[in-house]
């Protein structure tokens, strides 16, 4: 029987985001709000290990009280229970806060074997946080993970590298980040997410928890946005469109001759 | 730092509302409110037309004497006994920075005979390299690494630590951060001194490269950020420079690390080496099929590049991971970029914009990789790939 821990954020979905010609502003109307792709491999992972080695799987994310939409997301795809950290004190927080924030949390849960994240968020993807709760909670980690096996209390996973991958061991308890290959997602079906609506979901705020304030949120982040801009937007080169490929293709050799590209 | 509003002042036109990057302000009773999202960007304080939005700064209790921190320290990340080469494109940047910050560069290499490389690192700019040579560390680890990177920051006490934005530097980057309890910018594109402040500031994309962020650190010591490979040029090696090697006796015991590394498989052949490519030929969705993918491993051997896949190319299970390009992908710097059958969501722009020269063939003229190419080729990749790599291989032969 393992117990097994799953940090998930929502986030917007990058891919719907745009950019206002005008203005040169982030449209953010309409952009949906899901659970970080990444997370939902994390969850997966640790419903394969839940389904082989019995088990119960806990899904908590931080962020505000409509992030509970996506902790029902992850119910209906069979996590066991969910818990929301929340408290307008953590707002603001970098990864070194929200990381201490939730290994707080996870302190509070008490037991577990594995505590799976994504490598990274699609909005923020700083990869940051999943080492970071290791770090503060004083347990092993394995990042970008496309592969794990358990045996009794050992660990084996693949690892992704620059340049292949390296087979990893060790002992459990361990954090694990986990990359998209890892797995295809199960879609909840429609009874599960109709159960998972009902669910109430448990809100843990500062108070729940054993922290120092002056650890969490801006208070607590070492670092800070100075600015947020839109990267300038290119121009385009030239475009050749002639009547056929082969003309195409000879027009692009002669510009690449002619610049002494080649 | 905070962001407050003068509700006095606030006339709800809902300007802020659109700008916020982090969708951190909603109308509550007719007057802008700032929730628990904000991080303080600022964004919303110049758009406010009637000023109602300020940014107050707020007294801290410092408890770091940030005057005993000095120097900008670059990791070298080694790879079967040779430097990456972000670590030679950090001590570049590292010089600069060091140079404006009117302080020394050093350089960390950890590893096992490893001394030789401190050589290269004087040669691109390093006045000083850290070595801590031991048979324990012979393999990247998290937990040793962690720990001695830890105790050289401890013991000699930098200002600014650069690392690379790779799959170790992230790994260990955000743990050694944790255990100094200091702030670390992740995957940086930009790096800069503050004028008013005389702090690192570190530029981001986020948000799936929508936006940029400049982030800075100002109350901890060291200043830390990890920065993506293949964004800026190698310098030019001088080897007649000369300078220091401190040698750090090692700490960490084969017992302190809690994972083994039993095995390395390297799948990776020239083909999708795409950090330290000249040239890269890349595919996506626009070849149809995953047959079709040979097209471009056709033009890419016949110029010896490597080959890239957009996201839309990887997950449809065309090319493994490996090979993606992109913002949760690689990022790569080639001197040649070809982009086929690639649309050019924002998310690929991100890993390939520090290219020196971008190619795309694309059948819609309106594909915003055109916006990114310096030559565009409107038309049907999969037949304009074979006339392209049958006229490269004449040139070749010629």
């Amino acid at each position: 029987m393992m117990e097994i821990l799953v940090c998930i954020k929502q986030v917007p979905d990058t891919a719907e985001v745009k950019i206002d010609p005008v203005t040169n502003t982030l449209i953010r109307q309409g952009v949906p709000s899901i659970v970080n792709p990444f997370d939902k491999n994390a969850l997966e992972a640790a419903l394969q290990l839940k389904d082989k080695h019995g088990g119960k799987v806990t899904v908590i994310s931080m962020g505000p009280p409509q992030a509970k939409d996506a902790l029902k997301e992850c119910l209906a795809m069979g996590a066991d229970q969910a818990l929301l950290i929340s408290d307008r004190a953590f707002g603001g927080s970098d990864t070194l806060a929200t990381s201490y924030t939730l290994a707080a949390a996870i302190r509070k849960i008490g037991t577990y074997d594995i505590i799976f994240c994504g490598k990274q968020a699609i909005d923020g993807d700083t990869a940051q946080v999943g080492p970071e709760i290791a770090e503060h909670l004083g347990i092993a980690q394995i990042t970008y993970v496309a592969k794990i096996e358990v045996d009794g209390d050992t660990v084996s996973a693949e690892r992704e590298y620059e340049e292949g991958y390296g087979i990893i061991t060790a002992k459990l308890p361990l954090l694990i980040s986990v990359v998209k290959s890892i797995n295809e997602p199960r879609y909840p079906t429609i009874k599960a997410t109709m159960k998972a609506n009902r669910a109430e979901i448990p809100v843990w705020t500062m108070a729940d928890l054993d922290v120092d304030e002056e650890k969490l949120g801006l208070k607590g982040s070492p670092t800070q946005v100075r600015r947020i801009f839109t990267p300038p937007q290119r121009t385009g080169g030239v475009i050749i469109q002639q009547s056929t490929a082969r003309e195409s293709v000879a027009v692009l050799l002669q510009s690449l001759s002619d610049a002494k590209i080649i | 730092m905070a962001i407050k509003v003068n509700k006095e002042e606030c006339i709800a036109c809902g300007a802020c509302l659109s700008v916020c990057p982090f969708s951190a302000i909603v109308m509550q009773d007719d007057k802008a409110y700032i929730t628990e999202a904000c991080t303080t960007c600022g964004a919303c304080v110049d758009t406010c037309p009637v000023e109602a939005i300020l940014r107050k700064e707020e007294t801290k209790v410092v408890t770091m004497d940030k005057s005993l921190y000095k120097d900008v320290w670059v990791y070298l990340e080694t790879s079967e006994g040779k430097l990456r080469n972000v670590g030679l494109e950090l001590l570049g940047e590292g010089r600069k920075l060091a140079d404006g910050m009117g302080q020394s560069l050093a350089s960390v290499l950890i590893g096992h005979n490893i001394e030789g490389l401190a050589q290269e690192a004087f040669a691109a700019g390093a006045d000083k390299v850290y070595v801590v040579d031991a048979a324990e560390l012979a393999q990247y680890n998290t937990d040793g690494y962690t720990a001695t990177l830890f105790d050289l920051i401890t013991n000699y006490k930098p200002s600014v630590i650069l690392m690379g934005a790779t799959n170790d530097g992230r790994d260990f980057g955000a743990r050694v951060a944790c255990r100094v309890g200091t702030g670390l910018t992740a995957d940086c594109t930009g790096l800069g001194i503050d004028e008013a402040t005389g702090l690192v500031s570190w530029t981001r994309p986020a948000f799936g490269g929508n936006i940029m962020a400049t982030i800075i650190c100002p109350d901890h010591r060291p200043q830390m950020g990890t920065v993506r490979p293949s964004v800026f040029k190698k310098p030019i090696l001088d080897y007649s420079r000369t300078g220091e090697v401190i040698h750090v006796p090692n700490k960490v015991k084969a017992e302190d690390m809690r994972t083994k590394l039993i095995e390395m498989i390297h799948v990776c052949t020239v083909s999708c080496n795409l950090e330290e490519a000249e040239i890269i030929v890349s595919g996506g969705r626009g070849l149809c099929k995953p047959e079709n993918f040979s097209l471009v491993e056709d033009l890419a051997n016949v110029l010896g590049a490597s080959v890239g896949a957009s996201r839309a190319a990887v997950d449809a299970g065309w090319k493994p991971a490996l090979h993606q390009v992109g913002q949760t992908g690689k990022t790569v710097g080639p001197k040649i970029y070809f982009a086929c059958g690639i649309s050019g969501a924002i998310q690929h722009l991100a890993g390939m914009s520090s290219s020196d020269l971008v190619i795309a063939i694309n059948k819609d003229p309106d594909a915003p990789i055109f916006k990114m190419a310096d030559y565009g080729i409107v038309g049907d990749v999969m037949e304009v790939l074979p006339i392209l790599t049958e006229e490269f291989k004449k040139i070749k032969s010629a």
